[in-house]
């Protein structure tokens, strides 16, 4: 079954500034010289982060994207996340998405890590039961004790981290993105984490990984789709 | 379950007063301050009986304090969410209710000063109190498309906000605040009656201070309101999208 079809996906950065039609005086001025200026402005400078993407996903496929940097990786994640809506061609997605870009986005290190677990949650969709029933094996699994009821700012960064991580993978996913695998330093915590990782990917219904990590898409991904420039090169399933 | 933005919001508040000990009340202390320092001598100056004129002072600050920081923030509402709306695919209404909430917050705040102001100096009646909910949310509403219009041309035109700063400061001295709109010479009334600001505030203070509404402030602040949401809402259909390439 598809799960996610796109056809001639296409995703176009307007760069302002560039000629200064940022500004409203030069809107205006545009406006009321014709011309010229208009000419400019027709013609504003673009970065074409995705150009024509032709794909579909299906269940059960575990993706990972592969590319250097600026190939696009990224910004397809961001497209199929919903944050940005493609320029043109068509993108559809049939199922709840989990992203998991940015786990840290709106933790506070002046509350304490109880709240920010509620804070997280509630980014991630959750609503308070389903976050307090979850409140108890996120800290367990986060490993910082009594820490739980201090500011963040008291926390090392591993533990920080470890906190994130357990919020980001507490929740059940339908389709995950993910931007590089989560890793989190911490030698003894690295196992249970690539543990509880699998665990998370391997129920889902739909996986898709962005890395640089070749030998870590080999093995997790069954799918892997090699960008270049904002092109698909190749997309190989084994 | 109180919503996502209102989390957000109370979040904001903490986070600019934390580890203060008065704590967001340095907002109603500061006011308190205000209105009884400049009270007092505004009124004579201006040659008007104290009671009254704190009573009017006291309720114009507040609620100007309100529409202005509502207004002032509206063009940061977009850019300064940068990191959620680049990072999670939320509606962009979750950015405008935070920040009305943490003006609303605010406002509750200072709302102290009103309630204690009023107590100790009576209005000559309260007889038309019960206008004030609805005259409140009729600028709530005002607010919102201001807001939300605002923030979306201010993301793509990033001298709006400037512009409006600078209005906004005009306007605090052009607009019945410091000085009663009784004062205006028929002259010079229409600085009041061309102004909305002056209405939306009149159709909150009037009641509060015993008046009657007067007839064009509702249809000011209504009118407003179906107009402004109409074309925000259009504005808003098309442009929605734009938004995180425009940050």
């Amino acid at each position: 079954m598809k799960i996610i079809k796109a056809t001639n996906l296409v995703v176009e950065f307007p760069i302002y500034g560039m000629n200064g039609n940022r500004s409203f005086k030069k809107s205006l001025m545009n406006i009321a010289t014709g011309g010229v200026l208009a000419k400019d402005a027709a013609s504003r400078v673009v970065v074409r982060a995705l150009n024509g993407l032709d794909f579909e996903f299906s269940e059960g496929d575990r993706v990972g994207l592969i590319g250097h940097n600026g190939s696009g990786k990224s910004t397809l994640l961001q497209v199929l996340a919903g944050i940005y809506e493609p320029s043109e061609g068509e993108l559809t997605v049939d199922g709840k998405i989990t992203s998991m870009l940015g786990i840290t986005l709106g933790m506070d290190g002046e509350v304490t890590g109880l709240e920010n677990i509620y804070l997280r949650g509630r980014l991630m969709g959750l609503d308070l039961v389903q976050i307090n029933d979850l409140v108890e094996s996120i800290a367990e699994f986060a490993g910082i004790g009594d820490y739980l009821h201090l500011p963040m700012r008291t926390y090392s960064s591993g533990m920080a981290m470890r906190l994130a991580f357990a919020i980001a993978t507490s929740v059940k996913a339908d389709i995950i993105l993910m931007d590089e695998w989560l890793s989190v330093g911490d030698a003894d915590f690295i196992l249970k984490a690539k543990e509880r990782l699998t665990n998370l990917v391997n129920n889902a219904r739909l996986v898709v990984i962005a890395s640089h990590d070749h030998s870590m898409i080999k093995d997790q991904c069954d799918t892997i789709v090699s960008m270049e420039h904002g092109k698909i090169l190749s997309i190989s399933k084994f | 379950m109180y919503p996502l933005w209102w989390a957000l919001a109370w979040q904001d508040i903490r986070q600019r007063y934390r580890r203060s000990v008065l704590g967001p009340f340095w907002i109603t202390l500061s006011t308190g301050v205000m209105v009884s320092a400049m009270g007092p001598l505004y009124g004579a100056l201006l040659g008007q009986d104290v009671g009254s004129y704190t009573q009017h002072l006291a309720v114009s600050l507040i609620l100007w304090m309100f529409i202005s920081g509502s207004i002032n923030e509206a063009g940061a509402v977009f850019i300064g969410s940068e990191g959620y709306i680049k990072q999670v695919a939320l509606p962009l209404s979750i950015y405008i209710y935070r920040m009305v909430a943490r003006n609303l917050a605010m406002f509750m705040h200072n709302l102290v000063i009103i309630v204690i102001v009023l107590f100790f100096m009576p209005p000559a009646n309260f007889s038309y109190i019960w206008l004030v909910p609805f005259g409140f949310c009729l600028v709530l509403g005002n607010l919102i498309w201001i807001i939300m219009l605002l923030g979306l041309i201010s993301t793509r035109f990033r001298d709006i906000p400037q512009l409006v700063a600078n209005l906004v400061q005009v306007a605090f001295f052009v607009s019945p605040i410091i000085w009663k709109a009784e004062m205006l010479t028929p002259k010079t009334r229409f600085v009041a009656d061309f102004n909305p600001l002056y209405h939306f505030m009149e159709i909150i203070r009037a009641p509060l201070l015993g008046e009657p509404i007067q007839l064009l402030s509702w249809l000011v602040s209504g009118f407003l309101f179906i107009f402004g949401c109409t074309l925000t809402f259009y504005a808003f259909v098309r442009l929605r999208s734009r938004v995180p390439y425009w940050i």
